[in-house]
């Protein structure tokens, strides 16, 4: 197998300077939701980062991931999918088609067997293997042979993560998750619809970096992002502590920001990064424009009772969304969640 | 439908996210002062509401010194009115920002010039003498 460039060496041919590699570490911090105090590790890290060989598997998906990722303002981004990872196949991307885009892909497991990563969107039907297929060959099919060889595989968005759209009731292709098929192999799940395009990058750069996958919670995402809530994180928060809620999308307490809470917000019960990562280049997320949250990157959320029906209505429906919804409770009460957050409290009883 | 009979509309832009940074600072400057130990806050990770991460820049204003870095994308490095406290803003090739921090220090890292760069910097010198 053939030496793949270091980062470093990549960054060095294209007369990056030193102070242009440690803005990229600070940002690379920043994105892994790592303290400033690792930027020298990091450094380092990427310095000796050979890199690594992707191959994307589209399924059952509407490439709003695909989207979600090729508009990420992160500057690892045209680095990352250009220089810092070796994309090696993703039909929507690459010019090859049909035979020659099969070929590179079987060319590129072949060449990186054992180290390679799988990064796949859309979820896979189980009903007919017809109902969708690449160059003839199956979902199934194809997820299993590419899987083989593989580092590790990354879930990108609830489809692939958990079903999503295709796998809601009724279920017509029966359509399911990555992990539901992949068992001998590290699958890291990167829901929602879509992911965070920084969420996505993070996880890719956190194997870059240092050869490793993160730490995950007990549905497979990653904790540096779906550690926290949407609700431990939101700015809205000090309004639900005080008790105002908008009850209508135009009453003076949506015009006022108030909490959304009562219009349905599933923020206490999400984990997700949205709150402090934002969307759009970190423009603002979802709560911030008055819509609540609808909890995208959770199991199930279509099936998950009404979008604008308060959780206190009680729509939960397994046991698995009832345990998490009580652990959500303990972040609901008196103990606020984060360290910051308790000295916002605090500043703002005294202030 | 009810017409709602209190009106309450919010009095600043803020939503108490503001205040807790400033306290930060604060200790960051004490340790500076201490231990000479520099501390970086990293901005993207703080929940800010709609307008309060301009009242924050805005409170902590202008100082006497900035510069403009320009190396994958422009950056700014600026001094805020609080000396020792610096703002920094990275943009990527597309002149998005892509992180904000601050930097409580006496001069951020980025400012030096790099070993690396200046060893290239040499190399290229003596060139010119072939
Ligand atoms: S319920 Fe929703 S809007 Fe209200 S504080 Fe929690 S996350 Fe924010
Ligand atoms: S705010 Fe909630 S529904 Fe919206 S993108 Fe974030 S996790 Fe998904």
């Amino acid at each position: 197998m053939k030496k793949r460039p270091t980062v470093g060496e990549i960054l060095q041919a294209k007369g990056v300077s030193r102070r242009g590699f440690l803005k990229y570490c600070a940002t690379t911090a920043s994105i892994l939701a790592l303290p400033p105090s690792m930027i020298p590790r990091i450094a380092e890290a990427i310095e000796n980062a050979r890199r690594p060989s992707v191959i994307w598997l589209s399924f059952q998906e509407c490439t709003g991931c695909t989207e979600s990722l090729t508009r990420s303002a992160s500057p690892t981004v045209e680095g990352l999918i250009f220089d810092a990872i070796s994309l090696d196949y993703h039909h929507t991307l690459q010019a090859a088609a049909g035979d020659q885009a099969e070929a590179a892909r079987h060319a590129a497991m072949k060449e990186n067997d054992g180290n390679y990563l799988v990064l796949v969107d859309g979820s896979i039907p189980l009903g007919n293997p017809g109902f969708s297929t690449i160059a003839g060959i199956s979902n199934v099919d194809m997820l299993k042979e590419t899987v083989a060889g593989a580092a590790a595989v990354v879930a990108i968005g609830s489809c692939a993560a958990f079903g999503g759209i295709p796998g809601a009731d009724p279920n017509p292709t029966g359509a399911v998750s990555v992990t539901d098929l992949v068992k001998d192999k590290p699958v890291i799940n990167v829901p929602g619809c879509p992911p965070i395009p920084m969420v996505m990058t993070a996880v890719l750069t956190q194997f870059l970096t240092f050869g490793q996958l993160p730490a995950l919670d007990k549905f497979g995402r990653p904790l540096a992002f779906y550690g926290q809530t949407i609700h431990d994180r939101c700015y809205r928060r000090p309004f639900y502590e005080q008790g105002k809620f908008a009850k209508t999308f135009d009453d003076e307490g949506a015009k006022a920001g108030w909490c959304l809470y009562k219009l349905g917000c599933k923020g206490p019960t999400t984990y997700n990064a949205c709150a402090t990562t934002k969307w759009n280049s970190g423009t603002s997320f979802p709560i911030e424009a008055g819509h609540p949250c609808l909890g995208c990157s959770e199991p199930n959320f279509w099936d998950d009772g009404g979008f604008y029906e308060p959780l206190s209505t009680g729509h939960f429906d397994s046991g698995e969304k009832l345990a998490g919804a009580a652990a959500a409770g303990v972040a609901l009460g008196a103990v606020a969640a984060a360290a910051g957050r308790r000295r916002q409290a605090k500043f703002m009883k005294e202030g | 439908m009810t017409t709602p009979q209190e009106v309450q509309r919010p009095t600043s832009p803020f939503h108490g996210n503001v205040r807790p940074i400033l306290n930060e600072v604060l200790h960051a400057l004490d340790k500076l002062l201490g231990t000479n130990e520099s501390t970086t806050i990293d901005l993207a990770s703080l929940p800010f509401g709609p307008g309060e991460l301009e009242h924050l820049e805005a409170l902590l204003g202008k100082g006497e010194l900035s510069a403009e870095l320009d190396a994958l994308g422009t950056s700014s490095i600026r001094e805020t009115a609080y000396p020792g406290v610096w703002w920094l803003e990275h943009r990527n090739a597309f002149d998005e920002v892509v992180g904000r921090y601050l930097e409580i220090t006496r001069t951020p890292e980025i400012l030096s010039s790099q070993d690396a760069d200046i060893v290239a910097g040499r190399a290229h010198l003596e060139d010119q003498f072939e």
